[in-house]
């Protein structure tokens, strides 16, 4: 509302970001060394140990990038696998009064597959409605494992590249099991129980019981669908169905064990929530604090591997120009998304809505104008992708900045370590153009950066804009496409571009009015999300073995200085150039040319 | 391949581990802690009569269409203020729909059941001003002709309350006077001072109108 509380709003979450990165970051470099100490060792090393004994996991042995791609690549499977099943037979699995107490029919093929492609990727793109679609079980079992296996399996990956930098002439970059078990145990189960507490005390819900109804104050006659003896909806003969009169004088309020699933669905940036409204629903986010806590534990992990970057690869400067490019493109799509919410809609504001309260569309009177854009931004710059407004009703640049922030690669912060490796993917392209410029060999950090090392950087930019557009092209011309969509006009095409960015991104927010559960949708979104991931994570594994086999150069007075104003200038540079180059058109014919539009009142 | 193998065990191996560690000890640990510290929030904030009846969760909005009653933000959660179908209109800033969405009329001028209804912002600005008795001048609040992303916002606006307030007092037959505390009451925000906006809880609102005697 007034500006001025907003901007400390700002400042406070800026200042709570910075205050946590550095004793994060240290923490993840203790939990990053499998010979690390951490202060939780008393209680979770026995766990640990265990864990190495029941898997056959010998915690001294190293892995080449091979052998740790390998494994990932199955712990990814198995777990996509146990999801998938879990989702098609929901309605088959024992005690289904304690688990399964709204008796919720098992999945269908397609939307089970994406679903699971959805989480094992840490996308948790949801074209499933979370309360009318997914047992108690299916949520607990299905879901959760994958918020904490696949934030964990990116964090692993990002230590595994930060490794190849760091390391020279060596010919392992860690151990995959070993890393995938410490981040949980001693980072995100601890994290999490202590969030989910509070988000408790705030209003969250934590039960096994099955829907509450409760009795309205006042009854009223809604409009529904008619039915006939059998439940099936009637329709008249030209196929329009057939709306009748019902009083209602209840409601069904949703309840389950959510307290558990929220904490992890921000802390490793996976989004994918609850219910269908996300961190909009009022129990998902019951307040304002709530809403703070959330946003803080998006950017909490990210933030801090910048700090570990730069002290693993001894170069703290190094990790704070990292941080510091991201930060600016981060505070810019802040100012763009609240600046565009706040002067709101003049096609609603000629009908008679107030113009100072911003365009409220999708939006919740606790949040408001500005915690609404805030989260927007970060929500979409980290591949979380957790909602607590309707992206769709956004006005077009503020529907146009989370957009653009997923087609960076997702590296504003980014995913749990996916924000990390992605971003170093640029950083390696930025040291490489610099050493073109100046006609030198390119070195990063001590290291010889030669055509090879080039080409697989290439090749996770090309995956990444080649996937979204193509897919966009398709369903934008295809009638199954179009059959999806919610609006009409350059909104439309929106809503398409938004869906691929958001899964090849593998950050799962939507333009929500886009409706899949039907074959091609979800099949090319699961595609997406698959070619997102894993197409990426193995040319960085590589990238990774490759650099740690490398010689060290010493530094000389010609070496290209990996940090300060210029580096940060010359990164932000890179991404930006790399990003806008490749989707300007694409986002010319959406958002664009409907913020235009909008202005001159056109509707659709 | 005998290395392939042990890597596969491994895998499944450890995924049976922590589905019991993450999906089972974990959720089971937060639930005891909650229900234990946070009993009544932890179950869903239910709000419960003098006969034990449950009448609503004070975090969800319900409907309220008389004029005694403060009105909530229009919903777009199923067909309405439905708690197990969360969400909102997804409609875009140049949607025709959100704008000037309307109800199909027969002959006579009635409206007809159709599928295709919806009220636009033009409609809704309509209604409220004319429930409210304000003249075509007075901008309406967002909030009070948008809907919510969840479809169940619990809160309005404190401008959207005040021009509320005389149209309650009037059918109540209660001085403004004594509707503007409870208002007070209800309202819930800014967090520590600085977080979020502030808003007025329509659901506790209404219970609490509803336990004073009518003037009438």
């Amino acid at each position: 509302m007034n500006s001025l509380n907003s901007w400390t709003q700002l400042a406070l979450y800026i200042g709570a970001l910075l205050l946590i990165t550095k004793p994060l970051g240290l923490y993840l470099v203790q939990v990053l060394d499998a010979q690390g100490q951490t202060w939780l060792d008393r209680l979770v090393k026995p766990i640990e140990r265990a864990t190495y004994r029941v898997c056959g996991i010998d915690p001294e042995r190293e892995q080449g990038w091979q052998g740790y791609t390998v494994s990932m690549l199955l712990f990814s499977l198995a777990g996509m696998l146990l999801t998938y099943f879990i989702l098609r037979y929901q309605d088959f699995l024992p005690f289904q009064s304690l688990f399964n107490p709204q008796k919720l029919p098992g999945v269908n093929p397609h939307l089970a597959f994406n679903t699971a492609a959805s989480f094992t990727t840490n996308t948790n793109w949801q074209f499933y409605g979370g309360e009318s679609t997914l047992s108690y079980f299916s949520q607990m079992v299905g879901l959760t494992l994958h918020n904490f296996t696949s934030a964990a399996t990116g964090i692993a990956i990002a230590a595994a590249l930060v490794r190849g930098i760091a390391r020279h002439t060596a010919q392992t970059i860690g151990n995959f099991w070993v890393d995938v078990v410490r981040v949980t145990y001693y980072v995100l189960v601890p994290i999490c129980l202590v969030l989910a507490l509070v988000l408790v005390s705030q209003g969250m819900i934590q039960n096994f019981k099955p829907y509450t109804v409760a009795k309205t104050l006042e009854s009223y006659t809604t409009s529904v669908q008619k039915t006939d003896d059998a439940g099936k909806p009637v329709a008249t003969a030209d196929g329009k169905p057939v709306m009748v009169d019902q009083v209602v004088d209840t409601q069904t309020i949703v309840q389950g064990p959510m307290a558990s699933q929220i904490p992890i669905k921000m802390l490793g940036t996976n989004g994918g929530g609850y219910v269908n409204a996300n961190a909009a629903h009022p129990f998902e986010n019951p307040t304002p604090l709530s809403n703070f806590l959330q946003m803080l534990a998006i950017f909490a992990i990210p933030s801090a591997l910048t700090w570990y970057l730069g002290r693993t690869v001894k170069n703290q400067r190094h990790g704070w120009a990292v941080w510091g490019a991201m930060f600016i493109l981060f505070l810019t799509g802040v100012f763009v998304a609240w600046q565009s919410e706040a002067a709101g809609n003049p096609i609603h504001q000629k009908l008679g809505v107030a113009a100072a309260d911003g365009n409220m569309e999708g939006k919740e009177v606790r949040f408001g104008i500005f915690s609404s854009a805030l989260f927007a931004t970060i929500t979409t710059d980290a591949s979380c992708g957790a909602v607590n407004a309707m992206h769709d009703s956004f006005t077009p640049l503020g529907g146009l900045v989370p957009m653009f922030n997923m087609q960076t690669g997702e590296v504003i912060f980014g995913g749990v370590g996916a924000g990390l490796y992605g971003m170093l993917v640029f950083v390696v392209l930025a040291v490489f153009i610099a050493g073109l410029m100046v006609g030198r060999t390119p070195e990063y950090l001590g290291k010889k950066i030669e055509a090879y090392d080039v080409k697989l950087v290439m090749i996770v930019l090309m995956v990444l804009s080649t996937t979204i557009l193509s897919f966009t092209a398709w369903a934008a011309v295809a009638d199954w496409g179009k059959a999806g969509l919610n609006n009409s006009g350059p909104h439309g095409f929106s809503e398409i571009l938004y869906a691929f960015s958001s899964c090849v991104g593998n950050n799962g927010s939507a333009f929500a009015g886009l409706s899949g559960n039907e074959i091609h949708w979800d099949t090319t979104t699961a595609l997406s999300m698959l070619f997102g991931r894993f197409l990426m994570i193995v040319p960085i594994l590589a990238l990774a073995g490759n650099l740690a086999g490398k010689k060290l150069i010493p530094a000389s007075a010609g070496t290209f200085q990996c940090e300060g104003f210029t580096f940060m200038a010359l990164l932000i540079g890179t991404v930006l150039l790399v990003g806008a180059l490749t989707f300007l058109p694409a986002l010319a014919m959406g958002p664009v040319v409907e913020h235009y539009l909008m202005h001159a009142g056109t509707l659709f | 391949m005998k290395n392939f193998l042990a890597e596969f065990k491994t895998s499944l191996l450890l995924t049976l581990v922590l589905v019991v560690l993450l999906c089972g000890a974990y959720p089971l640990a937060v639930w005891a802690g909650a229900q234990v510290l946070f009993p009544a929030k932890a179950n869903g904030s239910l709000l419960v009569d003098a006969n034990g009846t449950v009448r609503g969760s004070a975090l969800l909005a319900q409907n309220f269409s008389s004029d005694k009653y403060f009105q909530p933000r229009p919903s777009a959660a199923g067909t309405g203020f439905d708690a197990t179908s969360s969400g909102g209109t997804n409609l875009g800033p140049t949607s025709a729909k959100l704008a000037n969405g309307s109800h199909a009329k027969d002959a006579s001028g009635k409206d007809v059941n159709d599928p295709g209804n919806f009220d636009g912002i033009k409609d809704l600005v309509a209604a409220y001003r004319a429930s409210n008795g304000l003249t075509d001048n007075v901008p309406v609040p967002a909030d009070a002709v948008t809907r919510s992303g969840s479809g169940l916002d619990p809160h309005i606006s404190l401008a959207n309350a005040q021009l509320q307030a005389p149209r309650v007092a009037r059918a109540r037959g209660l001085a403004l006077a004594q509707i503007q505390p409870l208002i007070a009451q209800s309202t819930a925000g800014p967090d520590l001072g600085i977080l979020g906006e502030p808003g007025v809880n329509v659901l506790l609102l209404n219970t609490a109108l509803d336990r004073i005697p009518s003037g009438k």
